[in-house]
């Protein structure tokens, strides 16, 4: 198949290009969720992004909160941004810190006003953004405008199988074309660590990734109760097939395809290397994952999953597919792409790799995906340890 | 074309993965390597259910199990050809 060289995006004021044209109410913290959600029920083409956390962080656990609420602000699929904080301080590092991408962003503090006058206030500003963002039209971009992650989750033999590997054909045909693509989960690729880190391509980004996955591993070994021989792999992989921890993270591995990462981003890290394929330090929880990609400005997400995962995000679209023929029956209203012809030699990888691509253009170009059509909008904060 | 039984990864693989419900032993099996498209056929001797494992060499004990291409685990129990790969007979190199 020939490549398409375009596709049809949001040009934004920093050179990026967004896949959608998001108006963001982003609460600074738990206690903003209310007026950030009261405002987005009161403007159309509006929507809060409530979570969970933003009070009594400190280190490295409050930067990186930080950064994953400006990330979020400054990805292209964003064309506006209302922060709405208690207090002023935090509230304004967040603003001046989106604003760096001449996007229009704008913030509002609660103390001293209460909800109510502050809901009204924010609301006028929503609208004047809502409908300033309705006006943009989706102009041709190239591929190098697309940035790709890629997570699976709730896997089984068929993901290892067929629609990790799809997900990597994908990453081999793009990858020449000047796309940047993300994979994280730094715990399931324990038991192929050692081959992961000779994928970097500079001494530099293979370090990175030894010191980053021992760090993990540390963790682990200090919080676990035992070692993990008895959680990886799963009673249910196993009754599934899979047979070794190795076994496993390699069927998670399949994901990259034959690319080589060129550089280990922190969680919610926008990468600075240029074009290639990067690592990102994440969960592997799917929710925790794909928010933290999200931040780093990655602008469309491939899911492949085994038993079905239902995953979305409120500002990266997910496409997911699965080879499991029954997935793809069972829970179709969730599924964009079946590639379970793979397991019957209908479909070879290069065909499904062909069909991915051309599923991710057209999410790219506007259609929905089955996530955003249920109205998955899974927006979670990782947390290192626990607040003050 | 017949159908698919089991898939190979790799073409350095020495074990496959059961696509069917599942194979009974003394069952005639299609193979695909999926890296180079090839097809080889393999006689199973144990009843293998989908998504597990089956031999397709011999291998002893101490060696190496490669899927995908890469070690994956070691051999603790000899295992003959076309028999079923799993945690009876195949232990991580982790702990």
């Amino acid at each position: 198949m020939e490549i398409p060289k375009s596709f049809l995006g949001y040009k934004r004021e920093n050179g990026r290009a967004g896949t959608r044209n998001h108006v963001i109410i982003l609460p600074v913290d738990d206690i903003s969720n209310a007026c950030a959600e009261a405002v987005a029920n009161n403007i159309k083409g509006t929507i809060a992004l409530p979570h969970s956390y933003g009070r009594l962080q400190f280190g490295a656990d409050l930067e990186l909160h930080f950064r994953t609420m400006i990330g979020t602000g400054k990805n292209p699929n964003v064309a506006a941004v209302i922060v709405v904080g208690i207090e002023p301080k935090w509230t304004k590092r967040i603003v001046d810190a989106i604003a760096t991408t001449s996007k229009p962003v704008e913030g509002f503090s609660i103390e001293g006003v209460g909800d109510i006058d502050t809901i009204a206030k924010v609301s006028k500003k929503a609208q004047e953004f809502s409908m300033w963002a309705s006006e943009k039209q989706r102009e041709e971009c190239p591929m190098s405008d697309l940035w790709i992650s890629v997570k699976c989750g709730e896997s089984d033999t068929t993901s290892g199988l067929a629609s990790n590997p799809t997900v990597g054909n994908l990453m081999d045909k793009l990858e020449p074309l000047g796309v940047h693509l993300c994979f994280g989960e730094t715990s399931e690729l324990t038991g192929a660590e050692t081959v992961c880190e000779k994928r970097g391509k500079t001494p530099e980004a293979q370090a990175k990734f030894k010191k980053t996955w021992n760090d993990y591993n540390d963790f682990i070994l200090k919080e676990a109760t035992d070692d993990l021989s008895e959680s990886q792999p799963t009673a249910g992989n196993i009754a599934g097939g899979l047979t070794t921890i190795e076994e496993k993270a390699f069927g998670n591995f399949q994901k990259i395809g034959g690319c080589q990462f060129i550089d280990v981003l922190e969680p919610a890290e926008e990468p600075t290397k240029g074009a290639g394929l990067y690592f990102m330090d994440t969960s592997s929880a799917a929710a925790e994952c794909v928010t933290l990609q999200a931040a780093g400005g990655f602008n469309i997400h491939l899911f492949p999953t085994g038993q079905g995962n239902i995953i979305g995000n409120p500002i990266e679209p997910v496409i997911k597919l699965t080879a499991n023929p029954l997935t793809a029956k069972t829970m179709s209203e969730h599924i964009d792409v079946d590639v379970s012809k793979i397991l019957s030699r209908e479909m070879n990888l290069s065909q499904a790799g062909d069909e991915l691509i051309k599923s991710t253009l057209r999410v790219a170009n506007g259609r929905l995906t089955c996530a955003e059509a249920l109205g998955h909008k899974e927006f979670v904060m990782t947390k290192l340890y626990r607040s003050a | 074309m017949s159908n698919t039984d089991i898939i190979i990864h790799d073409e350095k693989d020495n074990v496959g993965v059961v696509v069917i419900e599942k194979i009974n032993p003394e069952q005639d099996c299609n193979c695909w390597i999926m890296e180079n498209d090839k097809s080889v056929s393999i006689q199973s001797k144990d009843e293998i259910p989908l998504g597990h494992k089956i031999a397709m060499t011999d291998l002893n004990e101490g060696d190496t199990i490669l899927k995908y291409g890469h070690d994956i685990g070691k051999v603790v129990k000899n295992i003959k050809k076309g028999e079923h790969v799993h945690v009876h007979n195949v232990k991580t190199k982790k702990w």
